[in-house]
């Protein structure tokens, strides 16, 4: 609704005011009238008279009111994304203009993603703030002085030209990825998950499925999300401890959820070359549906990681390479390649590094060195349950 | 259409503008020609000679060198018109760089060059 009003104003503030307007509006109407048939269609038309009675209304500031887009010459150079004339396209249209005006490269990524969540998932600007552990002025001035920066600077809210979408693409699922593992794993604060946060994400990648679904790596992303979220009540205790993928209780999985997205990952892994999303995601599917720890296929991770390496080299993924390293071939090949990639100056500080290390070096009964690895890892720890658990295994070995 | 400053960041050569490869200064001289064919226009352009000959006052204090020191300083701005941030995006990478990069600053209604 937002989506299609910004296509009439083009001003995003006005915008959010027409529809808070035919909220309003609504609440009158539908109470001496009733509730009409499509309750949203009235709203969507609703906002939008109030968009054209505002401009029409700000005829004489018309100056001051920055065009967001000028569609005829912008949309002449769409060739493979041609769109129907006119201002009636379909809603679905406009909620993937604004998801790639919002994860417009031009803006800082925390502003992206602040943005994503308050234009297209309208959540209130409070809990936007909440959700990202930051005051709510400090995030009022955030999403102001993007919005701000988007009708000065005229970022066009348009589908982005066949030469520009990938990297475009790659902009919007980074900024969904962001959220979700945000929520997933909140890396500060005394919870492990923020599960609002991975809830949104979830809707949005599979927003973003609906309207692009020919994109594999849009098919990777949503898998991904999927999967990871599908395992999210084994990955903490009751009482808020963090329990390792080994020792989980796999009967609390969303079984269905794991299915669906593995039906997924094949889509997204067919017909060519395949993405960093849906790698991951074929990664996570293998994870999910071994019956057991030990049964997972090893040997098939790694192989999948040696893909993934190839399409995104990040010593991250080279860290949780060498983790199935050590399942196939033994912790003590796992601990050369870890200690290959501590030299790494991009891992420094980085906190799954000494947990792994430390985890190989219980295995291999050096004690000594497996509590002081445990140790760094825990300074690098700001989350309490991670930190908790990390106590829980120095004390075990001392 | 909106008008954007375009920044040209360059790292200094001794010799300033002697030192810049002819193919780059050919591929300055149809930047505006290459810009208009893809539907922009630059409207006005600056180059500058090095920050050594530059002066800088601060509080009415004079010093020699320019305002801010920088490993790459502005060789050069232009005015472009693009019909929005993507389009001037687009036209701004044409501009010949050899190391350094550009800045794309939107121009506040206010203009103090006059048409020529």
């Amino acid at each position: 609704m937002l989506a299609s009003t910004v296509r009439v104003t083009r001003d995003l503030d006005l915008a959010e005011e027409c529809v808070q307007d035919a909220y309003v509006d609504a609440l009158d109407a539908w109470t001496r009238e009733g509730v009409p048939d499509r309750p949203g269609a009235w709203l969507t038309t609703a906002a939008r008279h109030n968009a054209l009675d505002a401009l029409r209304r700000a005829r004489t500031l018309r100056s001051k009111l920055h065009l967001l887009v000028e569609p005829e010459a912008a949309e002449m150079d769409t060739d493979t994304n041609s769109e129907p004339a006119g201002t009636d396209a379909p809603a679905y249209d406009d909620r993937l203009r604004l998801i790639f005006l919002c994860c417009h490269p031009a803006l800082a990524v925390e502003a992206q993603v602040a943005l994503t969540l308050r234009l297209v998932c309208g959540v209130s600007t409070p809990d936007v703030a909440k959700a990202f552990l930051v005051a709510e002025p400090t995030m009022a001035a955030r999403i102001t002085r993007a919005k701000k920066k988007i009708v000065t600077a005229h970022i066009p809210f348009r589908m982005p030209t066949a030469a520009e979408l990938p990297d475009r693409l790659a902009a919007a699922l980074a900024a969904i990825y962001l959220l979700f593992t945000t929520g997933h794993t909140a890396p500060s604060g005394a919870e492990l998950g923020r599960t609002d946060l991975a809830v949104r994400a979830l809707e949005l990648a599979r927003l973003l499925r609906d309207l692009m679904p020919d994109e594999r790596e849009v098919t990777g992303l949503l898998a991904l999300v999927m999967v990871n979220h599908a395992r999210r009540s084994g990955r903490t205790a009751p009482d808020g401890r963090l329990v390792l993928l080994a020792d989980q209780d796999r009967t609390s999985w969303d079984r269905e959820a794991i299915a669906e997205a593995d039906r997924l990952v094949v889509d997204a892994m067919r017909g060519g070359r395949p993405g960093r999303y849906a790698l991951q995601a074929a990664i996570a599917a293998l994870y999910a549906y071994a019956p057991s720890y030990a049964e997972t296929d090893w040997p098939q991770i790694v192989r999948l990681y040696d893909a993934l390496l190839a399409v995104w080299p990040s010593p991250v993924v080279a860290l949780n390479r060498a983790v199935a390293v050590g399942m196939v071939e033994g912790p003590t090949a796992a601990l050369r390649a870890v200690e290959r990639l501590a030299e790494t100056p991009r891992l420094a500080g980085y906190r799954y590094l000494p947990a792994i290390r430390a985890d190989l070096l219980r295995r291999l009964n050096r004690r000594e060195e497996a509590i002081s690895a445990y140790r760094e890892a825990q300074r690098l720890a700001d989350n309490e349950a991670e930190r908790r658990f990390l106590q829980e295994r120095i004390v075990e070995l001392g | 259409m909106p008008q954007y400053a375009v920044f040209m960041y360059e790292q200094e050569t001794p010799g300033g503008a002697a030192d810049i490869p002819p193919d780059v200064m050919a591929a300055h001289m149809a930047l505006p020609d290459r810009i208009a064919e893809q539907g922009g226009r630059v409207s006005a352009g600056l180059a500058f000679e090095p920050t050594s000959t530059s002066t800088s006052i601060r509080a009415d204090v004079v010093t020699d060198g320019p305002f801010i020191e920088s490993k790459e300083a502005i060789a050069g701005i232009f005015l472009l018109e693009a019909r929005d941030l993507d389009h001037a995006l687009a036209l701004a990478k044409l501009t010949p760089i050899v190391a350094g990069g550009v800045e794309v600053r939107p121009l506040f209604d206010f203009q103090v060059v006059e048409p020529s």
